[in-house]
């Protein structure tokens, strides 16, 4: 039971990390209907910069925020100069974009900084207050619960969030009441990156720091924003916990831990196979 | 087909008989990867260029070929021969069954769940009630064939030619099944999927046999791989080995068959010049070939040779 329980908190804090990247991709789906392959890779490479960050003396909070920042402009770039021309095209030309991101900045990582593992700091003490998790597992669930406010209340509450919603939802009469669509799909961008710099900052102290780290978060990331529905960033974060959750008790017990990547295989397949819209997305309906 | 088509394939050919006698054993060995990846590529295009379906876990079934043949030879001691279709057969099997499902999605899910399928590969081929088959992480090594008939050719010559008469039949079997009426169906499901089922095309069954098809295709390339290379361990089919046949059929051409012999030389030899500058250099240069062919090329090398040779013929 002890053990149980274990896997369980410890599947809880893996959870907000996929939760954390989940809310990115959701993010960009919400602004864009795309799903962005290179969410993992550009997370990384904020990882990365935050590291240099750190090399270079700066304390970890500031190099935290200081991230983030890098990572929202460097997002809203992106969307600028690689995702904008292609906007309009059929669906493979977006995918083999976003693919050729990927892979430039999977490349580029290990241009720069080589591929041999870095360990990478966690500003949390070591000792635990707690004796099921370590420090670190806790204040990962605590920040993606931050961010997760946080982002509810940009939506929700701040006239620059409900333009977002506007835009996302009805570009056409968003664009007719004067809400550039344009730079607000760039800022979901921005804020999507923003998002995954968070994920990959808290994710590389549990899985060091390398240019192929995200892959499999990726993987999970992609399985929870589909359980939640793809277009609610609530269900992203359930999502993630129960994804967390679910590759830690069946990798533990039921299924070992050199399959757990399938889990995410078979989640995928099987929620959009069975409820595309997953627990709670929006069901949608096309008239042809 | 016009008679200065015949004769350029011709040359092509009788270029391809040649190479191998006049380059290093080394060279022979890169070019038997080439017709190697031409014929996956050709897979792929059939089921992304031609049906619109797209798939990044390609690499899923270039596997799933190549340890068919790796384990009929190393544990039934099958002729490495005698592999290569029933690696096809397999793939067609698990492709059409996988097709299935795939029925159900669109564009970006069907490119997210194959993407899941090609990340997966590597740990499912690790498994260890599989071990007994797979060999685990250390793979299985495979010998290398010898010619047969006392053929006055050494290894990597025989099999660069065995791997070019598969090529061949692939490729006309390929160029017969997507002229006619088969090939019309799928670009037109491609191009609209409802006004096809308006015209009594079977949508469904098409589709998945596409995707049978395409893992066919794929599986042969796989089995001839894992033959030419002598050794298959589950690390090789991770998900860069899909992507690279992406960037294949992007480069070469999509939609077009001479395209995935185009694609199958730029995956090969432009890894080789880029390797020089960096270890992670071909990557980037795969990635900056990617958006520069989406943005300014989007029908890929063969698009803009047809387009030459249109603009020669009409001054």
């Amino acid at each position: 039971m002890e053990a149980f329980l274990h896997q369980v908190l410890a599947g809880l804090a893996t959870g907000g990390i996929y939760a954390s990247l989940a809310l990115a991709l959701v993010m960009i789906y919400q602004a864009t209907h795309l799903v962005n392959f290179a969410q993992g890779e550009m997370a990384m490479f904020a990882t990365y910069l935050a590291w240099s960050l750190l090399n270079a003396g700066v304390p970890y909070w500031p190099a935290f925020l200081l991230t983030i920042v890098i990572a929202f402009v460097a997002g809203i770039l992106v969307e600028r100069i690689v995702v904008r021309p292609v906007e309009n095209s059929p669906v493979l030309a977006i995918v083999v974009v976003f693919i050729a991101l990927l892979v430039i900045l999977n490349s580029l990582a290990g241009w720069i900084y080589t591929y041999t593992l870095k360990s990478f700091p966690s500003p949390f003490p070591q000792q635990s207050p707690f004796r099921y998790m370590s420090s670190h597992e806790i204040g990962a669930i605590g920040i993606t619960l931050v961010v997760l406010a946080a982002i509810y209340v940009f939506f929700r509450f701040t006239p620059l969030g409900l333009a977002m919603r506007a835009a996302a939802q009805n570009p056409e009469s968003a664009r007719l009441v004067g809400i550039r669509v344009g730079w607000m799909l760039a800022l979901g961008w921005g804020l999507a990156a923003a998002i995954g710099a968070v994920a990959g900052m808290m994710v590389a102290p549990i899985v060091y720091l390398d240019p192929n780290m995200m892959g499999g978060v990726l993987l999970y990331a992609f399985a929870a924003a589909l359980v939640g529905g793809i277009d609610s960033p609530g269900g992203a974060v359930f999502g993630g916990f129960l994804v967390g959750v679910l590759e830690n008790v069946l990798g533990a017990f039921v299924i070992g831990n050199e399959l757990k990547l399938s889990v995410a295989l078979v989640l995928i397949v099987g929620v959009l196979l069975v409820r595309p819209s997953g627990f709670f997305g929006k069901v949608h309906v096309t008239r042809v | 087909m016009t008679r200065t088509h015949l004769l350029v394939l011709l040359i092509v050919l009788a270029v391809a008989c040649a190479l191998p006698f006049v380059v290093s054993n080394y060279r022979t060995f890169q070019l038997t990867l080439v017709l190697v990846y031409a014929i996956a590529l050709l897979g792929l295009n059939i089921l992304t260029g031609y049906s619109g379906q797209i798939s990044l876990g390609h690499g899923a079934f270039y596997a799933l070929g190549a340890y068919c043949a790796a384990i009929l030879m190393d544990k039934a001691g099958v002729p490495y021969w005698a592999t290569v279709p029933a690696a096809g057969a397999a793939c067609f099997v698990a492709g059409f069954l996988f097709g299935l499902p795939a029925l159900r999605l669109e564009g970006l899910y069907l490119a997210l769940a194959t993407f899941a399928l090609g990340v997966t590969m590597p740990q499912l081929l690790k498994y260890h009630h599989l071990e007994k088959w797979t060999g685990g992480v250390q793979g299985i090594v495979i010998p290398k064939p010898d010619p047969p008939f006392g053929l006055p050719l050494n290894a990597d010559q025989w099999l660069y030619f065995f791997t070019l008469a598969v090529t061949l039949a692939m490729f006309v079997l390929g160029w017969n099944l997507l002229r006619g009426r088969v090939g019309r169906a799928l670009t037109a499901i491609r191009d609209h999927g409802i006004a096809a089922e308006a015209m009594g095309i079977h949508n469904a069954l098409y589709k998945s046999a596409a995707f049978g098809v395409s893992a066919l295709y794929t599986g042969v390339a796989g089995a001839l791989g894992a033959i030419a290379v002598q050794f298959v361990a589950p690390d090789s089919f991770n998900i860069f080995l899909s992507i690279i046949f992406l960037v294949g059929i992007v480069v070469g051409g999509l939609a077009s068959i001479s395209g995935a012999l185009y694609g199958a030389l730029f995956i090969q030899f432009v890894p080789n010049i880029a390797d020089e500058i960096s270890k992670a250099a071909p990557w980037a240069v795969f990635g900056v070939f990617m958006i520069g062919f989406v943005y300014l090329m989007p029908t890929g090398v063969a698009g803009a040779v047809r387009l030459l040779l249109a603009r020669r013929r009409t001054p």
